[in-house]
């Protein structure tokens, strides 16, 4: 098996110096002895991978250090309350036991960051903040495609988007969960 | 004739050894064949045909627009493109048709380059395995492979291994011929993760250095329109076309210089490599590390300086992603209430019922976990204590490049995935979340500081499958990072797939003459 793989390592420069299509049969030695001539030219890839000399300037082994448990905050339990008014500000819904999860161990996965020393560092907007980036002049050199985007949306009238009423809070948690059962796509 | 370089096509073209429409037709004919891998979200089969015919006029007029004139390529599904359907892989968005081309496709187009398709992805570009959008999960070509199919020992269509995510549509579609470049999206190795498993070329351009208008966001400050090709020469050809200043996009840089192909004098001897010691994280496969290792012997054995370097913040870069992610994403997935695109509910008693139940609906689960710990992060309690926090990491990281290669570094290289493509089964274990955490861990540095970064296949694993090497470089040096990025593709002897195609394949057309199967190849 390991000679099999050897042999499928070869580089192949272009397929016109096989001549013939590159089947690889499984259990043909013809085929694979054939391609002997070009294995001398990938002696180095041939070498079982156990026998490599490991390169000393690439690490041996994990570098990573584990973050001990008393360096963290408590781990963030979310109350009902706050759960509700997340919903509200995103406006998507996750009150399943598994969504609630999922959130407690993003935000223990976010609490590693306590750990690194930020004093005196400014916080960084953009990669791009050295840099003179370009303005263009504050012309109209485009526009009057109203009705290209009025044909995207799904209630439209005249020049209108229509929306449902508004100024209506979200109903509570209860309610809208029966909402969000009946609209089940 | 499907496996070729660009510049090899473009001269078939001129030679007249094969005409525009022949090889669409051909692409088209494989993306039929290879249907199983779910690549393709929509195959814009007239509008190539159009496009090739085009091309074909131009080529017998002596007029070709230049060396991507008449190549098939695929857009992955988040950019847009005009009257064509773009859905994001994503139930929100799945009627949507753009009015304008994104200006990276309209270059492409421009250059007379023929529109295959778009290709499949995560939903939203959220994940690390293109397994969760809405149209299925992507199948990497080399699961059918011969020399994974071996390994697999089973006929069985079962263990079949993911692309990577979450352009795992561009990079099957590249890396099964179906096209030969493909655009992807990379906000935290989006692009390079796909393109290691499936064993192409994947280059994320430095930040700013081609246009975002047109490509739906994800994460502002980290997004970069990702090139997938086979070949790094390929990869330098397309970035000359799409690099420079966009009037469109206000984050655009004007391009350094420009850039057409490689320089022929390329000397190795001059470049000195770094070898970040934090980059051997735990999880790293022994085979990974082997490749590393080879290349890193590869580099010395040509001449070339080799120093172990530091980014002593590595560690922590992938937690300080994670919160700028989801509190960007949060941010970025407001737009979709209803209202002026995309889906929309059926519930009408108010507008926040409305928007409440279309995001429900059109979002999956992973969407809306990730909007909704992005809201929690940006809470007036939290703001200092997360988000600032980590655009503070967020510099830190950025000058640990900033030391390392104003020291004397040109390039860094490291692995650019744990391990090789996991099987579909394996990877599904874990939620979305945990994965993303684990595959991104060496390929969101490099969008944090918005440093250019290509991942280069190496070699195939025990199993049969890719393993790719990262090469990092400082802004705007994309060319000289090509330029060792080639160097190591031609000294590392990478199988082309076709190598390893399952005989299968051609067995099943027995009247098919000698001929036509090596093009069918």
């Amino acid at each position: 098996m390991t000679k099999m793989l050897a042999f499928q390592t070869l580089r192949v420069v272009s397929l016109e110096i096989l001549g013939s299509p590159c089947n690889l049969l499984a259990n043909n030695v013809y085929s694979i002895t054939k391609r002997c001539s070009l294995i001398s030219l990938q002696s180095q890839i041939l070498r079982p991978l156990s026998s490599h000399q490991h390169n000393p300037k690439v690490p041996k082994v994990p570098t990573w250090e584990p973050v001990p448990e008393e360096q963290l905050p408590q781990p963030t339990k979310i109350p009902a309350d706050l759960v509700d008014k997340l919903e509200r500000l995103a406006l998507v819904d996750f009150r399943t036991k598994q969504g609630l999860e999922c959130l407690e161990k993003a935000i223990r996965f976010a609490d590693l960051l306590h750990v690194v020393d930020t004093s005196g560092v400014e916080p960084m907007d953009s990669v791009l903040e050295d840099r003179a980036l370009y303005l263009r002049d504050d012309t109209v050199t485009e526009g009057d495609c109203a009705e290209e985007l009025l044909k995207l949306a799904k209630d439209t009238v005249e020049e209108y988007f229509v929306a449902p009423p508004g100024n209506i809070p979200l109903p509570k948690r209860e309610e809208r969960a029966a909402i969000l059962r009946h609209s089940e796509f | 004739m499907l496996g070729l370089t660009l510049k090899e096509v473009s001269l078939a073209f001129r030679e007249g050894r094969i005409s525009p429409t022949e090889l669409c037709r051909k692409c088209l004919n494989r993306i039929k064949k290879t249907q199983r891998l779910n690549a393709y979200i929509a195959v814009t089969e007239e509008f190539a045909l159009k496009q090739a015919r085009q091309s074909e006029a131009r080529l017998l007029q002596g007029i070709p627009k230049g060396p991507l004139d008449g190549i098939p390529f695929a857009v992955k599904d988040n950019f847009c493109t005009a009257n064509i359907r773009t859905t994001c892989a994503s139930k929100m968005l799945k009627d949507y048709t753009p009015p304008y081309n994104a200006t990276v496709v309209q270059k492409l187009l421009d250059q007379g380059a023929v529109l295959m398709g778009k290709t499949n992805m995560d939903e939203f570009a959220m994940g690390a395995g293109s397994t969760d959008g809405a149209f299925g999960p992507v199948r990497n070509p080399w699961s059918y492979a011969a020399s994974y199919r071996t390994q697999a020992g089973a006929a069985s269509d079962s263990d079949w291994v993911i692309t990577g995510g979450s352009s795992g549509g561009s990079a099957a579609a590249v890396a099964s011929c179906t096209s030969y470049l493909a655009l992807g999206s990379d906000t935290g190795g989006s692009t390079r993760n796909p393109g290691a498993l499936c064993g192409v070329v994947a280059l994320k351009p430095t930040y700013g250095l081609v246009s975002r208008h047109g490509l739906i966001p994800l994460v502002n400050s980290m997004d970069v329109p990702g090139i997938i090709t086979r070949s790094v020469g390929d990869a330098a050809i397309t970035l000359g076309v799409l690099q420079g200043a966009d009037v469109r996009d206000s984050t655009t840089v004007p391009a350094p210089s420009a850039l057409t192909e490689l320089p022929e004098d390329f000397d190795v001897r001059n470049i000195c490599v770094g070898i970040p010691k934090e980059y051997h994280a735990p999880g790293l496969s022994e085979e990974t590390l082997a490749q590393w290792s080879r290349v890193a012997d590869l580099f010395e054995k040509a001449g070339a300086r080799v120093e172990q370097v530091s980014l002593p913040h590595t560690q922590y870069s992938i937690v300080c992603y994670h919160v700028l992610c989801h509190a960007e994403v949060a941010s970025n997935m407001a737009r979709f209430d209803g209202l002026e695109y995309g889906h929309r509910s059926e519930m009408k008693s108010s507008t926040e019922v409305m928007y409440a139940s279309t995001r429900h609906e059109g979002f999956n689960d992973v969407v809306r976990g990730r909007i909704l710990s992005g809201n929690y992060f940006l809470l007036k309690q939290n703001y200092q204590h997360y988000f600032v926090k980590a655009q503070k990491v967020r510099r830190l990281i950025a000058d640990d490049f900033r030391h390392v290669f104003g020291s004397g570094i040109d390039v860094l290289l490291t692995p650019t995935t744990l391990t090789d493509a996991a099987c579909y089964h394996d990877f599904t274990q874990e939620d979305n979340r945990t994965r993303s955490a684990q595959e991104d861990v060496f390929t969101q540095p490099a969008n944090m500081a918005g440093l250019p970064a290509v991942s280069v296949p190496t070699g195939l694993s025990q199993r049969g499958l890719p393993i790719g090497l990262q090469l990092i470089g400082p802004a705007l040096e994309d060319k000289k990072l090509l330029c060792v990025a080639q160097w190591v593709e031609q000294s590392v002897g990478f199988p082309s797939i076709s190598d390893c195609e399952n005989t299968q394949e051609s067995r099943k057309d027995p009247g098919a003459t000698r001929r036509e199967q090596t093009s069918a190849v």
